[in-house]
Parts: structure tokens; sequence; C-alpha cells
């Protein structure tokens, strides 16, 4: 097994036996930071080697996946699971968007098994937060009490995560490979180190879900792994038709499966403020992230794998 | 120098993720300016304010006069008593430069 997911199984643990383990909040900030930095530098750094027109096919493929996701999510929330319509619509955004930390955890898996993926992955990462959000405040509100644009745009598009990822894209795009060389050390060779740190803290703060999740029931967890299961279906024939490689299919399978619980949270609590947050924190912290990272990625790597073999196509 | 005059401590204990909206409310509202303090706690929601940032708290002081003091707590009190971890209480507070409050 990888070392960082030992990092998260001992966090994951120790929160358990209820130890006295913290990393300190700004220390979790700066960590959190680093990561979604080097992912979109990272990503901005291969962007200018992209064809314009072949960036804005497949951004358009990713958005109309990551805005159909969250409807079908809803749908069975709200038609299987009998759940409030605020709930169900802020279960379905969690689901819709997609999660960095699983995609960082996902990074290091092909990166030490020699799997290529298309680079600019990241930039597609970036975009597939943002839909299930309008989706998921549109499923609560009804487009009749939707909040303005402005307010709008402002929880969507001025989160830590969005502003970031975004952000270290741009930068990545605008200074070229040599140019970032000195700050290669910080945010590239020190990548799974941060990483390690970051998945201590999430497997602290994933033993504090496990608990909320026994009392909210068997339909949440059921829908907790079969929704990524479903979506990495989804996304793995995005992939195909995308004409990705088995690496890029796999990351874009493995980006529908994951559930956000930074970006979406923090939008739905001020615009969706009835929606009960422990319940899809429960299910997309408590369940979902530990299962994509502890399994689903295999498990996506090697339905990309058969896909592309039926697909019949030669790739890379 | 030293004129003393009372004023009223509003003091608020909620999450993290109302700190934007309630600094709007409570500058519209008429205080002149408030301070905001990370803290954790256990109350009717449970322990919050450790680690995660969903469940982080902040506490919000305002000194101003009275009656902004209650127009503030009414808003609030209506607008998110229903869906967020709050605690509200007031004191009276004697400051020493009334002109800022």
């Amino acid at each position: 097994m990888d070392p960082v997911l030992l990092f998260f199984l001992l966090g994951l643990v120790a929160g358990l036996l209820r130890s006295e383990l913290r990393l300190p909040a700004a220390a979790y900030d700066m960590v959190s930071m680093l990561l979604l930095l080097s992912i979109g530098l990272k990503g901005g750094v291969e962007l200018s080697h992209q064809p314009v027109a072949l960036l804005a096919g497949q951004a358009s493929a990713v958005i109309a996946m990551a805005s159909l996701l969250p409807i079908v999510g809803f749908a069975a929330l709200r038609g299987i699971g009998g759940l409030p319509r605020a709930d169900a619509a802020s279960i379905a955004a969690h689901y819709g968007s997609v999660s960095v930390g699983t995609y960082a955890v996902a990074v290091a898996y092909f990166a030490s098994r020699q799997i290529p993926f298309e680079s600019h992955m990241s930039f597609l990462l970036a975009i597939m937060e943002v839909p299930a959000i309008v989706i998921g405040i549109l499923l609560a509100r009804g487009l009749a009490r939707a909040p303005g644009l402005a307010t709008l745009a402002r929880e969507v598009l001025l989160g830590k995560g969005i502003v970031l990822l975004a952000g270290g894209l741009v930068i990545g795009w605008a200074s070229g490979p040599e140019a970032l060389a000195p700050v290669t050390p910080l945010f590239f060779d020190l990548f799974k180190g941060f990483l390690a740190l970051f998945l201590l803290e999430m497997g602290l703060v994933t033993s504090v879900q496990i608990g909320a999740l026994r009392q909210h029931g068997a339909f949440l967890l059921v829908f907790s792994i079969g929704m990524p299961l479903f979506s990495s279906l989804v996304g793995t024939a995005v992939g195909i038709a995308l004409g990705l490689s088995v690496g890029g299919t796999a990351m874009l399978a493995t980006l529908a499966a994951s559930a956000s619980y930074i970006a979406v949270p923090a939008a739905m609590r001020v615009a969706v403020p009835e929606a009960n947050p422990t319940l899809s924190l429960a299910a997309s912290l408590g369940v979902t992230f530990p299962f994509n990272i502890l399994v689903g990625i295999r498990l996506y790597h090697a339905l990309a794998v058969k896909a592309v073999a039926l697909a019949g196509v030669p790739r890379p | 120098m030293s004129s003393q005059t009372t004023r009223t401590l509003l003091t608020i204990v909620t999450e993290a993720a109302l700190e934007v909206a309630l600094g709007e409310d409570v500058e519209r509202l008429g205080a002149h300016g408030y301070t905001v303090a990370d803290v954790r706690g256990k109350g009717s929601r449970g322990y919050r304010g450790v680690g995660w940032e969903e469940s982080r708290n902040i506490r919000m002081d305002i000194v101003c006069d009275r009656a902004t003091a209650e127009t503030i707590a009414e808003h609030v009190r209506s607008h998110y008593y229903d869906n967020y971890a709050m605690v509200l209480f007031m004191n009276e507070v004697e400051v020493l430069r009334p002109q800022k409050f």
C-alpha cells in the first residue's frame, strides 16, 4: 500500500481511539493551500501545449457530466431515499462536484506505477468543481427562488479552493516550466510529503464523520458507495468518448466518482442553510473519500483498462 | 479624557461560515465595528470548533448602543437561529471612548 494511505489510516485509527492528535488549523490550511497550488501549477504548465479547440471540447463534455451527475443523485436521494428536498440537493451537489484530495491521491497512485495521464487533467478538475454547486442551489431553491447572479458567482467562484486552483493554473500557464524551476522544490518535490500530512488530518476528520454516519441509517451508506460507482461508469464513458489515454480515462472516472468536502460544503452552508451539513459530510467524508482512496482508484483504473481495450482504439 | 459611558456588548458565538454575512449585517444595522475570534466549545450541536473547516466556530463581539444591539439581535434571531449553531448574549459595558461606538 502507498505510504500516503498509511498516513490516512494512522489518522483514522488515532481518531477512532480518541487520541489527542490534531494538525493545527493553520498547518492544515497551509498544507491544503500547497496541494491546491501545486496541482494548479502542474496543470497550467501543460495547458500551453494543448490546442484551444481540444480544451474547449473537453471542458464542455465535463461541464455536461458534472451538471448531470447531481441531477441523477438528487433523483435517487429524493425518490429512493425519501430525503427532504434541501438535504437531497445539498448531498447531490457534493457528489456532482469533485474532491481535490482524492485527485491528489490518484496522482500519487499513477505516478508510483508510471502510468501516464493527460497532465492538463487538473484544468478539468477545476472546471468540474463548479457546475454541481449551481445545480445543487437550483435544485434546493427552484429557479424562482434562486439567489441573484452576483451572490451565486461569489459563492461559487471565490471559494478558497477554486481561487487557488485557478490561480495556480494561470500562473503555471503564464510562467512555463523554466520560469517555475525555482519553486519546483516546494510545490512539486515535496508534493507527497504534504499529501501525507493532509491525509493524516483527513483520517482524523473522517473518524469523527464515521460516528455521525451511524445515526443516519443504511440508505446513506449505500448511496455513498453506489453513487461513486455509478459516476465512475459515466466518467469512464466520457473519457473513452473524448479519446483520453488509459490513465486519463481512469483519472476522469476517479474525478466523477469523487465527492467534494471543501468547496461544496462551504457554499451550501451559506446558500442552502436548511440542509443538514452533517448528512452530506458524513457521506462524502465518512464513506466516499476513504472508499475512493483505498479501493476506488484501483477499481476505476482496472475499469479504464478494460473499457479502453473494449473500445478497440489504439491509445497511448 | 476619562469620560466613562455605558454601551452594550453583544456577543454572537456561531459557525465560521457566517462570518462574512454577519459582518455585513452588523455594519448595515448600525454598529461601527466588531471583533472576531476563532473559538471552540460544546453545546446542543455537540463539540464544535476543532480541526475541520466546516465545524469551525467564531465569536463576534460588537460594542454599540442598546437599540442597535437589539436590532442586530432581532435580525440574527429571525435569519439564522433555525439553521445555524448560534449563541447570543448581551452585557452592559463601560467604554472609555464613547465616540467610537
